[in-house]
């Protein structure tokens, strides 16, 4: 119970007072979630939309193996990462290595394949009612791609948050390729695992909480666009 | 007009698996007033205008337009499609109108005036800004419609046009159909409405299991039907 009060405490106590190492650490966190969403969006939602509209032989192996990867465990997309980017790696003179640039290729690896997947999904079933008027149309396979990634924007929104759920939630391969060096590559996820590590358990469960509050954030700001273009198309 | 028509289908066949569809269909479609499909429920009309407007592919015999690389003047295409259900999409009424148009190759400028003109034939005119997908039923096939008007297409195929609508709705699209006609676009549809077949068709085919049974001037079907099928279907006996 002493424990629950002192987290409550501290957790107001940090959402309140301007600390500007947290603010830091939040900063960093947003840039490089944000950062990797974008990233993994640019090939993974076209890819979805391909994998919707397209039906190619071997097509299934894709996406049962699209699906698997949405599992991939982060410590092993990290220790991946973390050799291709090793000095002695093949992309070893990029110098990305405990850097935030490492960090984000990281989660934007393990971001891509959850992208490609739900997106298809989502587009997969927006594709079935347009499919004949697209082709009447005479739309080749980019162009329905094109429109697709337009029409299903709403259910896209919501697979780009799910993305950003679990780029913002990874503590396992940033922790790896980005070394936690603090005021450098430190997020809130490797703060509250370090701090896990010393014992400090109700900071580290108040920085939880402030994770928690910037994911509801941006899922609230995100449902309120969403909201307000929908009511603006009616 | 008559660019790439006539279209002639020899033998048209099309099955899904171990049934078939359209057994063997031999005719020609001509430039000239509407060609109406009739018959009951799964006699095949709305396959037959897929075959025809290439959304499906023949499982036998042919389908040969005459002069197949042949276009009417400008980016128009050599045949559209409106749907029974329209499609539209999520996007503003004249964004749905202008948007086959870009695809053909109209600048945006062009294809906003082409859509506007034919938005304002079918009286919608004064909704280009509105979402397409707040229309009425009745609005939303005007809008299908004026989509495929403004391509100018040499053959327009039409599914059931106003099979989901009322009848103050069914008779404006059917003035659209009419006037589509008129302005020399070939139209070729289907419908259950007799009334509506009486009203529209300048021939009728006659279909029942896959097969054209008669083919005649509108006005010689419905004052004396030669085939026993058609004698039935026009008594309103004759089930799949």
């Amino acid at each position: 119970m002493n424990d629950l009060s002192a987290t409550l405490n501290a957790t107001l106590g940090l959402l309140a007072g301007p600390d500007p190492t947290l603010a830091g650490i939040v900063g960093l966190s947003l840039q490089v979630s944000l950062t990797a969403v974008l990233l993994a969006a640019l090939p993974g939602l076209p890819l979805g939309a391909l994998l919707a509209v397209r039906r190619f032989p071997g097509r299934g192996a894709v996406v049962v193996a699209t699906n698997a990867m949405m599992g991939l465990p982060p410590v092993v997309a990290g220790l991946v990462l973390y050799l291709l980017l090793s000095r002695s790696g093949p992309l070893g003179g990029l110098g990305l290595l405990f850097s935030p640039g490492a960090m984000v290729l990281a989660q934007a690896v393990l971001v891509a394949p959850i992208l490609v997947a739900l997106s298809r999904q989502a587009l997969e079933a927006l594709w079935e009612e347009y499919e004949e008027q697209l082709r009447s149309f005479g739309a080749g396979p980019g162009q329905a791609v094109r429109t697709l990634l337009w029409e299903g924007r709403y259910p896209l929104l919501t697979v780009l948050l799910a993305g950003f759920g679990r780029a913002a939630a990874e503590v396992g391969a940033v922790m790896i390729v980005g070394g936690n060096i603090e005021g450098y590559t430190r997020t809130m996820t490797t703060a509250i695992a370090l701090e896990t590590s010393k014992g400090d358990l109700p900071l580290a469960l108040a920085l939880g909480g402030v994770l928690l509050a910037l994911v509801l954030l941006v899922n609230g700001l995100a449902q309120l666009l969403r909201g307000a273009a929908q009511r603006a198309e009616r | 007009m008559g660019f790439a028509l006539p279209l002639r289908l020899n033998g048209l066949r099309f099955a899904i698996g171990p049934v078939e569809i359209i057994r063997g269909i031999t005719l020609e479609l001509h430039e000239g007033a509407p060609s109406l499909l009739v018959g009951p429920n799964g006699a095949g009309k709305s396959v037959l205008l897929r075959l025809l407007h290439g959304l499906l592919q023949p499982s036998g015999g042919s389908l040969e337009w005459a002069r197949p690389e042949a276009r009417p003047p400008g980016l128009a295409p050599r045949d559209s499609m409106v749907f029974q259900r329209p499609v539209l999409l999520r996007r503003t009424v004249l964004a749905n109108a202008t948007y086959p148009l870009r695809l053909l190759g109209h600048s945006a400028a062009e294809a906003r005036v082409r859509a506007e003109a034919a938005l304002e034939r079918v009286g919608l005119g004064r909704m280009l800004d509105r979402p397409a997908r707040g229309l009425s039923g009745g609005e939303q096939q005007k809008l299908a419609l004026a989509r495929a008007w403004a391509l100018a297409p040499e053959v327009l195929f039409l599914d059931e046009p106003t099979a989901a609508l009322d009848p103050a709705a069914s008779k404006a699209v059917e003035a659209i159909i009419a006037a589509i006609a008129e302005g020399g676009t070939k139209v070729v549809m289907t419908t259950h409405d007799l009334a509506q077949a009486r009203r529209l068709a300048g021939e009728v085919l006659f279909l029942h299991h896959g097969r054209v049974v008669e083919r005649a001037v509108a006005a010689e079907f419905f004052a004396g039907p030669r085939t026993e099928e058609a004698m039935a279907f026009l008594r309103g006996e004759l089930f799949w």
